[in-house]
């Protein structure tokens, strides 16, 4: 009985892939399809990822800037320290004396010229702090805490932009899915209307079968194995498509990010995205035939 | 093997092919159906072969009720029929071989034991030495010849033809007459539709007969 089943499933993915062979041409174009269609939320899936590992390297960078009143007294200074010692939340944080902020701005901001025309330090006393926790609501909180402070004049985030380039990741993720999904739709409807042609020009074929005693499971199994074929060929062509975009993107990527003095790459996703690509183009290539092939069957069986 | 109880067949549109026919078929004889083209023979055969359900009455095939079988285990039933059509049914896309193999790959045979009993079949109706060519190419006789191997290859118990020597000139028809016979002295049961009702009674086999849809 195994055996049979065994022998059955060889028969038709054989069948299969002789007649794929035969028309290897309409089966390439039909692969191209595929994969140029796959490729796309794929390719805007690496984006939204490489942004997202960008913006997590830079995570951990947003800063609170804290200024004191110039004329703060160093018992208040004191009082702050003690504060920001028992604070829960803080990496670190390093006082900045405003004598130490003057001669750094003098020597290294290229605005030694302006800053000479200063008659005094115009500078007050301030921290800086590395807050603990990396996301942008918990940062932003306690930035808004700490303005309520006394003894400190302005209490500055440095990291708005980190929490827009969070909300576009986010909508970039949106657009992966509305994106995957208008695409797959597309792909259920190309492979089922190959199939249907194919079985079109099989009708006798089909007729017969069923007049001799073949079951539906039978007649559907050859469709069915084309169906998870064209969706297998379908997605490699498409990670074959990605690796090479990323491949052309990263090669200017590498010249722009020496700029930068930055080794920011482009990063294909793991072997886990590429099985889900693969795997995800067989299921519907499956489902794109079985659907096909079960509207077009009902119409041929005699009984 | 086959018991007609009462059976009808009424068409969308209201044709009664068939009203109240009983008969009864025991393993290994040999029946023809006779009677003008439009009286039903076809339809018949169709019931007999479970490739059509009755509207009316019984159709029990080795003690299956074909009505009351659900549609996925009609197959089944129909693999125990060699089935020769009218009209062939041949595949044109493919050699003598092939069409001859398509019964045998339904079933899930394959490989050498599949081609000793194709050749066997292609042997019995003197087809053998055309095993690579297209059906095309053929005459009407051997069409009809190739379509008798196809429907004995997987040695079914029962073999059902309709009309096998309809376009066939006389020579030709008494030679697919005796292969029909040939089958039948090995125990085969053989339910032949014709309307050369001369040649059937002289078989020697049981001739029912058919007028508008009622047997005689």
């Amino acid at each position: 009985m195994i055996a049979l089943w065994f022998s059955q499933h060889r028969q038709a993915l054989n069948q299969v892939v002789s007649r794929l062979w035969r028309n290897r041409l309409a089966t390439l174009m039909m692969l191209g399809v595929m994969g140029t269609a796959l490729s796309l939320p794929a390719l805007l899936y690496v984006m939204v990822d490489n942004l997202n590992r960008f913006a997590g390297g830079i995570q951990s960078e947003p800063q609170i800037s804290l200024f004191l009143a110039l004329d703060a007294k160093p018992d208040a200074i004191k009082a702050l320290d003690e504060r920001l010692h028992q604070q829960p939340g803080i990496r670190s944080y390093r006082f900045v004396p405003r004598d130490e902020a003057w001669q750094n701005l003098r020597q290294n901001s290229g605005l030694g010229d302006i800053t000479g025309g200063l008659e005094q330090n115009p500078l007050p006393d301030a921290y800086v702090i590395l807050p603990a926790s990396g996301t942008p609501e918990a940062v932003e909180q306690m930035q808004r805490e700490m303005q309520q402070w006394p003894g400190v004049a302005h209490a500055q985030l440095d990291a708005a932009w980190v929490k827009r380039l969070y909300s576009l990741v986010e909508l970039g993720k949106k657009a992966v899915a509305v994106l995957a999904g208008l695409l797959g739709f597309a792909l259920l409807a190309i492979i089922g209307n190959t199939i249907r042609l194919q079985i079109l020009t099989q009708r006798d074929e089909i007729e017969v079968s069923a007049l001799i005693g073949a079951t539906g499971r039978f007649i559907r199994r050859p469709f069915l194995y084309a169906g998870g074929l064209y969706g297998f060929g379908g997605g490699l062509a498409a990670w074959l498509l990605l690796w090479g975009v990323v491949g052309l993107f990263n090669l200017s990527i590498a010249d722009l990010a020496r700029l930068y003095a930055s080794d920011f790459r482009l990063q294909l996703p793991g072997w886990q995205a590429a099985l889900l690509l693969v795997g995800g183009a067989v299921g519907l290539g499956w489902l794109g035939a079985w659907w096909s092939a079960s509207r077009a069957l009902s119409g041929i069986d005699p009984l | 093997m086959i018991k007609f109880d009462q059976v009808g067949k009424l068409y969308p549109g209201g044709f009664e092919a068939l009203k109240k026919v009983s008969f009864e078929i025991a393993k290994g004889e040999l029946v023809f159906i006779t009677g003008h083209s439009g009286a039903g023979k076809s339809t018949l055969l169709k019931l007999v072969a479970a490739l059509e359900r009755p509207t009316a009455g019984t159709v029990l095939i080795g003690n299956q009720n074909v009505s009351k079988l659900r549609p996925a285990a009609i197959p089944y039933l129909r693999c125990k029929f060699g089935m020769v059509f009218q009209d062939h049914k041949l595949l044109y896309d493919r050699n003598v071989y092939d069409n001859v193999a398509l019964p045998l790959s339904i079933n899930g045979i394959v490989g050498q034991e599949a081609g000793k009993r194709i050749r066997a079949a292609l042997d019995k109706v003197g087809l053998l030495p055309k095993e690579k060519a297209m059906p095309v190419t053929l005459s009407g006789g051997e069409q009809q010849r190739l379509a008798i191997a196809r429907a004995v290859v997987s040695r079914p118990a029962i073999l059902v033809a309709d009309e096998p020597t309809g376009n066939l000139d006389e020579t030709y028809a008494a030679e697919i007459m005796s292969l029909f016979l040939a089958f039948h002295q090995v125990g085969v049961t053989i339910f032949i539709a014709t309307h050369d009702t001369q040649a059937a009674t002289a078989s020697g086999g049981r001739v029912l007969h058919l007028d508008h849809g009622v047997l005689q």
